[in-house]
């Protein structure tokens, strides 16, 4: 065998390629639905009485289904963040942006979102945010018919009133 | 009354970026056949394999292990595989040690590793879900905004996870297995290097590793031809929580909590900062170090960062913590959890080299995973429990 032939091989691609029908169930459906209406819903635990945004169906805390439902409101608090400044090829932004823990006003748990229309470097925990929707007529059953979260001239929410959201 | 466990023979892989000179099962017989080299045992020697891996989309590979039974001498025999997400290294040994505990087997083989280079695990764990915005950037996306929670509730000295990162990198150097080492690495260079996910810098990060663990676990009875000193298994522990729950603590996750809780009192410790000699914890972002020291019960909740500062947690501190130098220096995903494990009980067994913490005699292994919610832990022993 020459040199080449005994070298082993070291590295071979194989792209894989996975494409999923996501079947939504009976809560995604209706904040889904509430997203293609400029909504945004959730539902309210009937024992704990927390508001899940977006709702799952059910409360993992106290164990039972959630089916009582609750609009809020597009605006909240950022609970914390971080400023992402690599990119990666499955994120349609380039970096840097901030991804946020928001809390909406009405809401009992934080989800993550992008802000944007202010630099990154002011952006801090309590700052008080609202959602920019999409124009209405490209409004869908998806969550990306929010485009963003963007800053509102409110005073920063204080630490107490959100630590327990982080 | 459960059986006594063992750990006679430890074995682990040179951890690199790209181990492009092995398969992936040719790089879990490089640590299977180091661990029985070391337990002086054979393939033919072990009644069953438990193995583990991270997730499947990591690599690309479905369900892996069916295709690598053979490859670890598992053909007729039993092979299992146990799944856990980055926690999956401990709740695989953990899985392993019960089977020597209900005294189903007297010699079980536990491995776990991951080929990073073969996939892109910042890619697998950036998918889009149809009910949440694409913007969480890889695992440090995900936890870095819980990093920036804990510093603005402990009020941590904003050095703190510079000097863990520091630490561990220097004790990295001690150890011939560790994939990433920077040879004179110091504060300045840490603190510059580049932001990643801020508050996490680049130093600050795990790396990306090729590598594998593997233990041969073994009753008391098997152990008494042991060549070697067994690490003796004084108690393990595993324990989840769901990732979305309202008030849900993610910095000091209550399963966490609870995993010490039980994990302490099967053992019988009451003082853990004090009967426990040395630590290997899963610190992916060195943030983590302060963290897991509260949740853990090592620090009063808000206090986990003196403990870094003070010393405590370096090698010569009183609680050394990942004296291998930790997840922070190499990264074999599914291995990641065991490579704690299995380091732990080289420490009671003497045998960690120029890591070795002086005399230990008890020490703790802990793995996490998920969004923080799968926590595996275990205490091994120089002494029979
Ligand atoms: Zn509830």
């Amino acid at each position: 065998m020459s040199e080449a032939e005994s070298e082993l091989v070291q590295s071979i691609t194989t792209p894989l390629r996975l494409e999923y029908q996501y079947t939504a169930g009976v809560a995604s459906t209706r904040f889904l639905r509430g997203m293609a209406d400029g909504k945004i819903l959730g539902q309210r635990c009937p024992q704990c009485e927390k508001v899940y945004v977006p709702p799952r169906g059910s409360c993992a805390r106290c164990g039972v289904a959630t089916d009582l439902e609750v609009q809020v409101p597009g605006t909240g608090t950022i609970t914390t963040f971080c400023v992402v400044r690599i990119p990666s090829d499955s994120l349609d932004i380039d970096p840097p942006f901030v991804a946020a823990h928001i809390l909406l006003d009405g809401a009992d748990i934080p989800f993550f979102a992008l802000i944007q229309e202010c630099h990154f470097d002011e952006v801090r925990m309590g700052m008080r945010v609202e959602a920019v929707w999409v124009d209405a007529e490209d409004l869908g059953p998806t969550f990306e018919s929010i485009r963003y979260f963007r800053p509102i001239d409110e005073p920063d929410a204080p630490f107490e009133s959100y630590k327990e959201h982080l | 009354m459960a059986e006594l466990c063992g750990v006679v023979g430890i074995g682990q892989t040179q951890h690199d970026a790209k181990r492009t000179d092995v398969s992936a099962p040719g790089l879990l017989r490089e640590a299977a056949t180091r661990a029985l080299e070391d337990a002086q045992l054979t393939w033919s020697d072990i009644d069953a394999v438990v193995i583990g891996k991270a997730p499947d989309m990591f690599e690309g590979v479905m369900m892996p292990e069916i295709a690598m039974g053979d490859a670890l001498g598992a053909a007729g025999k039993p092979i299992l595989r146990v799944h856990t997400a980055g926690s999956v290294g401990g709740s695989t040994a953990v899985v392993a040690a019960s089977l020597i505990q209900a005294g189903i087997h007297d010699r079980v083989l536990t491995v776990a590793y991951e080929k990073q280079s073969e996939s892109n695990a910042m890619w697998a764990l950036t998918i889009k879900i149809p009910f949440q915005q694409a913007i969480v950037a890889g695992a440090g996306g995900y936890f870095a905004p819980l990093i920036r929670a804990y510093m603005a509730r402990s009020k941590a000295p904003e050095d703190t996870g510079i000097r863990v990162a520091l630490k561990d990198r220097l004790n990295a150097l001690k150890n011939p297995y560790a994939h990433l080492k920077i040879p004179g690495v110091d504060f300045d260079q840490v603190a510059n290097s580049p932001m990643l996910w801020d508050p996490i810098r680049y130093l600050e990060t795990c790396p990306s590793s090729d590598g594998a663990c593997a233990m041969v676990l073994s009753s008391e009875k098997a152990a008494e031809s042991a060549p070697t000193r067994p690490a003796w298994v004084w108690s393990t522990a595993m324990k989840s929580e769901p990732t979305m729950f309202s008030g849900r603590d993610q910095v000091n996750p209550q399963a966490g909590k609870d995993c010490a809780a039980e994990l302490y009192k099967k053992a019988g410790i009451t003082n853990p900062r004090k009967e426990i000699d040395a630590a290997e914890i899963y610190v992916p972002f060195s943030w983590f170090e302060p963290m897991w020291m509260e949740n853990l019960g090592f620090a009063e909740e808000g206090l986990g960062w003196e403990m870094t500062y003070e010393g405590a947690t370096a090698l010569d501190g009183d609680l050394p913590v990942n004296c291998s130098g930790g997840v922070l220096s190499s990264n074999p995903i599914g291995a990641s959890g065991m490579l704690r494990f299995a380091e732990a009980a080289m420490q009671v067994r003497g045998q960690a080299g120029e890591h070795q913490v002086e005399g230990a005699r008890k020490a703790l292994g802990h793995a996490y995973g998920g969004g923080s919610q799968f926590f595996a832990m275990w205490i091994v022993g120089s002494e029979k429990p």
